[in-house]
């Protein structure tokens, strides 16, 4: 079998606090093809973003390890770049200059000042944020502020993007609205993405395979789903799919049946 | 019909209201504004020089009224400029070679206490090992820097700029090492991700990111340092206001001394606003994050 593109086998990651150490994830093993689009779920407090932190390199796994590509991951970089929660933007810049930071830093061998320049417009249009690229983060929405974010991490050409529940801050519509854009340029660019997420439409919506977490301490990959829908998907047309209301049914039985958050099941 | 023309009639009212409204740029609204902030000060200094007046009328009186202020100091008041050699120069010069003193000892202070404070600010050994020291060497009054100085330097001049110096470092480092441990952690990921080397770092993320905390520092520096050169100056002579005030008072001219006490609380509070008015041009937009 042909190596796979990211593999996280056997990770597992310990806290020592005060003398105690606890354990937050045991046993994830995980391997993701090139292209592919992979959610991760759970309830919050299970460990998902920390699983997204050791593969951006951000943490380091107490046990296993990740390899991309047969590389091992033992710092962060922008082959792996990350989409932050809460849009990270640096404040004292603007919109384009945010952009620019990290195109300039990290394209910096590969590309000429003019050719950076006319890439860092590339992708502030990519998301469709050209209009404001003179702005400052906060004289400009959350949604386009994680417009932003996701324009700065695509424009460092990363591998693999990982993004730390990216629409979890924002309202429904917006929500919606940002998950299309996602998509089409998804459709075009084909990254490998890993997504956390505690939104179960949306995880059915973008994945090609939905991770679900148990709930910690402990926590580890519970089962993992396949949503064998085909692209380009349209949000509408898949309410009333079989397929989506099954894979949605799914979930939510996993989520809400199986492993109920242990504050509520008790 | 009758619809269109109301329609229209409503344009070309609003069209007419807003041209009105834009025409005179100075409203009324605007000058009541205006008084508002200005008249009370106004008003305040009226009734203190009042007061003044009358309780220094008493031809016995210790201080002279600001009536004879003004008579007496007249000559240094209406020619700031004069240059009779020496010491004996117009207020502007003592001003001036104050202001130098200060912009030397001051800009030291900022380059070596925005370095130490991002030492103390990044490394938590750093942190434990020099904060007791600073945390002493920092109650220490300005002027007693002063023997040990001219020991050191033989020579006023150095002596001090180096108390300006030794004087407002401390705001300055301990304001940079708070708004370095405050730079939030997601800064530092992005710079991780992007791979910022410790430089680029220190340029692009830190100083912009603590440049609030590191501002409020220098606002307060500036104050001290011009609090602590007017004493430096009365002690080591030559040009300066201090030196002015002092030689003034030897000379028994006490509205000279008034005058001078007037500039020096202007300069100090100019030196203030600049301060503060190049904080929030440079840290535009931080502050609100």
């Amino acid at each position: 079998m042909a190596q796979a593109h990211l593999d996280l086998s056997q990770v597992g990651i310990s806290f020592t606090r005060g003398g105690k150490t606890t354990e937050v994830l045991r046993d994830v093993n995980l391997k993701l093809d090139r292209g592919e689009f992979v959610s991760i779920i759970g309830h919050s407090g299970c460990g998902k973003s920390t699983v997204l932190n050791i593969v951006a390199g951000l943490l380091k796994a107490s046990t296993g390890c990740v390899l991309l590509d047969g590389k091992e991951v033992s710092a962060p970089g922008p082959e792996r770049a990350v989409v932050f929660q809460n849009h990270s933007l640096l404040p004292w810049l603007t919109v384009r200059e945010n952009v620019a930071l990290a195109v300039d830093k990290v394209l910096a061998g590969k590309k000429s000042r003019a050719e950076r320049a006319a890439w860092v417009e590339h992708n502030l249009a990519l998301v469709n944020m050209v209009h404001a690229a003179e702005k400052r983060p906060n004289e400009i929405s959350g949604g386009m502020k994680q417009r932003v974010g996701i324009a700065r991490a695509l424009a460092m050409e990363p591998t693999v993007l990982l993004m730390d529940e990216p629409f979890g801050a924002l309202d429904a519509l917006t929500r919606a609205h940002l998950q299309d854009q996602l998509m089409e340029i998804q459709l075009r660019l084909r990254n490998t993405v890993i997504m956390i997420t505690h939104d179960v439409d949306e995880a059915v919506l973008l994945s090609d395979r939905i991770v679900m977490m148990t709930n910690g301490p402990s926590a580890t990959i519970g089962e993992i789903l396949p949503v064998p829908l085909a692209r380009p998907r349209r949000r509408l047309e898949l309410v009333e799919d079989q397929t989506y209301v099954h894979c949605r049914a799914e979930v939510l039985e996993f989520l809400y049946a199986r492993h109920a958050r242990p504050a509520l099941a008790a | 019909m009758a619809a269109t023309s109301a329609t229209l009639g409503t344009a070309a009212r609003d069209a007419a209201s807003v041209k009105s409204r834009r025409l005179p740029r100075v409203t009324g609204r605007d000058l009541r504004a205006l008084g508002a902030r200005v008249i009370p000060p106004l008003v305040v200094l009226a009734a203190f020089l009042l007061f003044w007046e009358v309780a220094c009328s008493r031809p016995t009186a210790g201080l002279p009224p600001p009536s004879r202020v003004l008579s007496e100091a007249w000559p240094i008041i209406s020619d700031p400029f004069f240059d009779n050699g020496g010491t004996d120069k117009g207020l502007f010069w003592h001003i001036l070679a104050s202001l130098q003193r200060v912009a030397l000892g001051f800009a030291l202070a900022v380059v070596a206490g925005v370095m130490l404070g991002t030492l103390v600010g990044q490394s938590e050994w750093a942190m434990r090992g020099l904060d007791p020291v600073f945390q002493v060497l920092r109650t220490i009054p300005p002027l007693a820097w002063l023997p040990l100085s001219l020991a050191a330097f033989r020579d006023g001049q150095p002596s001090a700029i180096f108390v300006i110096f030794i004087t407002s470092i401390w705001p300055i480092i301990i304001n940079t090492a708070v708004g370095i441990r405050n730079i939030p952690q997601d800064y530092r990921n992005v710079a991780a991700v992007i791979r910022l080397n410790p430089l680029e770092f220190f340029w692009k993320i830190m100083l912009p990111s603590a440049a609030p905390y590191i501002f409020t520092g220098l606002r307060i520096g500036v104050g001290l340092s011009w609090l602590a050169i007017v004493a430096a100056e009365m002690l080591i002579g030559g040009v300066g206001i201090g030196f002015f005030i002092w030689d003034a008072w030897n000379s028994s001219h006490i509205s000279e001394i008034i005058v001078a006490l007037v500039y020096v609380g202007v300069i100090g509070f100019i030196l203030d606003r600049l301060v503060a008015a190049a904080g929030s041009l440079v840290t535009r937009g931080t502050s609100a994050a």
